[in-house]
């Protein structure tokens, strides 16, 4: 178990290299990131810069200098605030995290009660009115949720408020739009998994010694259905850091992604760089706290 | 290595069971009426992209001051030259949701083309070379992985400046990465398979049995993850073009209309909505398709 572990660290860095690369890309893969930052400047302002800023330098070396920069959590000033990038990006991360935590719950609060009842009434009108549910949920472009709900409950029955993030009611919009996202995705999962292992033999045991039904669905059938669950719930985790982007620029929230979107139209890439990074780190980490969630709850893993 | 099992049967003509096939396919999927509403859908929507500039009542960027914010035609100043109303500057939505499938269409098959010749090509070397080749690829794909998709590709439209080519080609080098999971998952179950192994006693070239037998037993999986990997392309190129980094250009797409629509919600409810339901009904056809065509073609489902 412990090689395993290791290998995984040493995975988690070869990945974080990966990560930095793609992040030093987004600004070389245009070829002059200098036209791209002042699209209007001179000829001769732009060569001073180039200068100043290393771009003649060979792309090796520009990204062994990049690697260095982003280890010291330096990505330079942003253009616009003329401040230092990380700190703006880090400073709206904890909005951006509580929105996704948020949705997370409650897609998952609302996903796996649902998902169980569906696999176990399989077939029923529940199941397939659950079935439905999940086609459209899956179909909707998140943001258009998102403005049909505030049409819905701000403006037609001005029961929550437009946008903003200064009061709880403010909240339950943009937490349900992003929950829309992949509750559907989640309930699959659930119902999947659950009909996967409903028939096992030691389920049936269960029920042949008399076990109350609901006692086996959640101690038997539940525990062993959670481990496809716990990893889908991680890569989803990606998936509502992209969702919460756009729900953050529905609702205007000022958390990361509405900063990265403003920097993206202000082609203020040290933001751009920094937000890429950080919110990859996050998915990168989360994704390791999964993988040993994982070794620990899977006792094929665990006893190696 | 038995040889037994690969001789087709005696009495039975060589085309006369890939047909059989093929026409069980087909019944197991019209029975379906949620398939065959998907599909009716599907085609309306392929029909209103390709006959657009002959079917839409309006010119899409035609403005009219005295005209605009018209509501539907069931409403009270609706009119009837307006059915679905028009927008704050009087162009008639119909005729601008009508012209903008041809982009989300257009860029959602183009780029899962793009995915797939990427994924698929990766999936099979990885699957088949096995060792460093398919340590690096998987690295690859584990980083990539790492970025919220959406994300990544609006970084990258940015750096490249909003156009329907980049958009193709970021959406398409964004979304590879499952085809490559998929493909080299099947490679490597297939590889150790009976098949495979007589092609190789009988001197194929490695090249051969990539392409002559392990690709083609893998289509049905990779036609059904490309249904639903277009469906994720509509929306994400919506989404992009929300963002505002959409195709650079004036044509009118599902995604902007929706963006400039929000910010007149409050006045003209019609603006984002009709956008978004040319989207959703689009997206869900193609589901409907895609999850009927992945119960029809695979094996383990039936």
């Amino acid at each position: 178990m412990l090689t395993l572990v290791v290998r995984r660290v040493v995975r988690l860095v070869v990945v974080l290299t990966g990560v930095t690369l793609v992040t030093f890309a987004i600004l070389h893969v245009s070829g002059d990131p200098v036209a791209l930052m002042m699209p209007e400047a001179p000829e001769s302002d732009r060569a001073v810069l180039r200068q100043n800023m290393g771009f003649n330098d060979p792309l090796p070396v520009q990204f062994v200098r990049f690697v260095g920069n982003t280890v010291r959590g330096n990505f330079g000033n942003s253009f616009f605030h003329r401040e230092p990038a990380l700190p703006l990006v880090v400073a709206r991360l904890p909005t951006t995290l509580l929105l996704t935590l948020f949705a997370m719950g409650l897609a998952l609060a609302i996903s796996v009660p649902v998902g169980i009842l569906s696999a176990v009434r399989r077939n029923s009108l529940f199941d397939h009115a659950s079935t439905l549910v999940v086609f459209f949920g899956t179909s909707m472009p998140v943001f258009w949720t998102g403005i049909m709900l505030i049409l819905l409950f701000a403006v037609q029955l001005r029961v929550l408020p437009v946008s903003g993030w200064e009061s709880w009611a403010a909240l339950v919009l943009p937490t349900f739009t992003l929950a829309t996202f992949s509750t559907p995705l989640l309930l699959r999962i659930v119902r999947s998994s659950m009909l996967e292992v409903i028939n096992l033999d030691y389920v049936r045991t269960a029920r042949a010694k008399g076990v109350s039904e609901w006692f086996i669905i959640c101690r038997h059938a539940l525990i062993n259905a959670a481990l496809p669950l716990v990893t889908v719930a991680g890569l989803q985790f990606g998936l509502l850091l992209g969702g919460a982007i756009i729900t953050e620029t529905v609702f205007a929230i000022p958390g990361t992604g509405r900063l990265i979107v403003g920097a993206i139209r202000q082609l203020d890439f040290p933001i751009v760089q920094a937000g890429v990074f950080i919110l990859a780190l996050i998915v990168v980490l989360v994704n390791f706290a999964v993988d040993m969630l994982y070794v620990y709850l899977n006792p094929q893993i665990r006893v190696r | 290595m038995s040889v037994g099992t690969l001789a087709p049967p005696l009495n039975v003509p060589a085309g006369a069971e890939r047909t059989d096939e093929r026409s069980r396919v087909w019944r197991k999927f019209v029975r379906n009426p949620a398939a065959l509403a998907g599909a009716v859908i599907l085609m309306l929507v392929v029909g209103a992209a390709i006959f657009a500039p002959w079917i839409a009542p309006h010119e899409p960027a035609r403005q009219s001051l005295i005209r605009r914010f018209t509501p539907p035609v069931w409403q009270d100043q609706g009119k009837s030259a307006h059915i679905l109303g028009t927008d704050q500057v009087g162009r008639d939505i119909l005729s601008r949701i009508i012209h903008g499938a041809r982009i989300s269409l257009l860029v959602g098959v183009a780029a899962v083309v793009v995915s797939l010749t990427v994924g698929v090509t990766l999936g099979l070397l990885s699957g088949f070379l096995q060792g460093r080749t398919d340590t690096v690829i998987m690295t690859v794909v584990d980083v990539w992985l790492s970025f919220p998709q959406l994300l990544l590709a609006l970084a990258f439209v940015a750096a490249l400046g909003p156009s329907v080519i980049t958009i193709i080609v970021v959406l398409g080098l964004t979304g590879w990465e499952r085809y490559t999971r998929v493909v080299r998952a099947e490679v490597l179950a297939l590889r150790e398979k009976e098949f495979v192994e007589a092609a190789r006693g009988l001197g194929s070239s490695s090249t051969r049995i990539v392409v002559r037998h392990l690709l083609p037993n893998t289509f049905s999986s990779i036609i059904v993850m490309s249904t639903l990997q277009v469906a994720q392309a509509i929306l994400q190129e919506a989404a992009l073009s929300f963002l505002g980094v959409g195709s650079g250009t004036a044509y009118p797409t599902w995604g902007q209309m929706i963006s400039l629509g929000r910010d007149f919600v409050s006045v003209a409810w019609w603006l984002p909505t009709f956008p978004g339901l040319a989207i959703l009904l689009t997206v869900l056809a193609i589901n409907l398709v895609g999850d009927r065509l992945r119960d029809a073609l695979d094996p383990r489902v039936q």
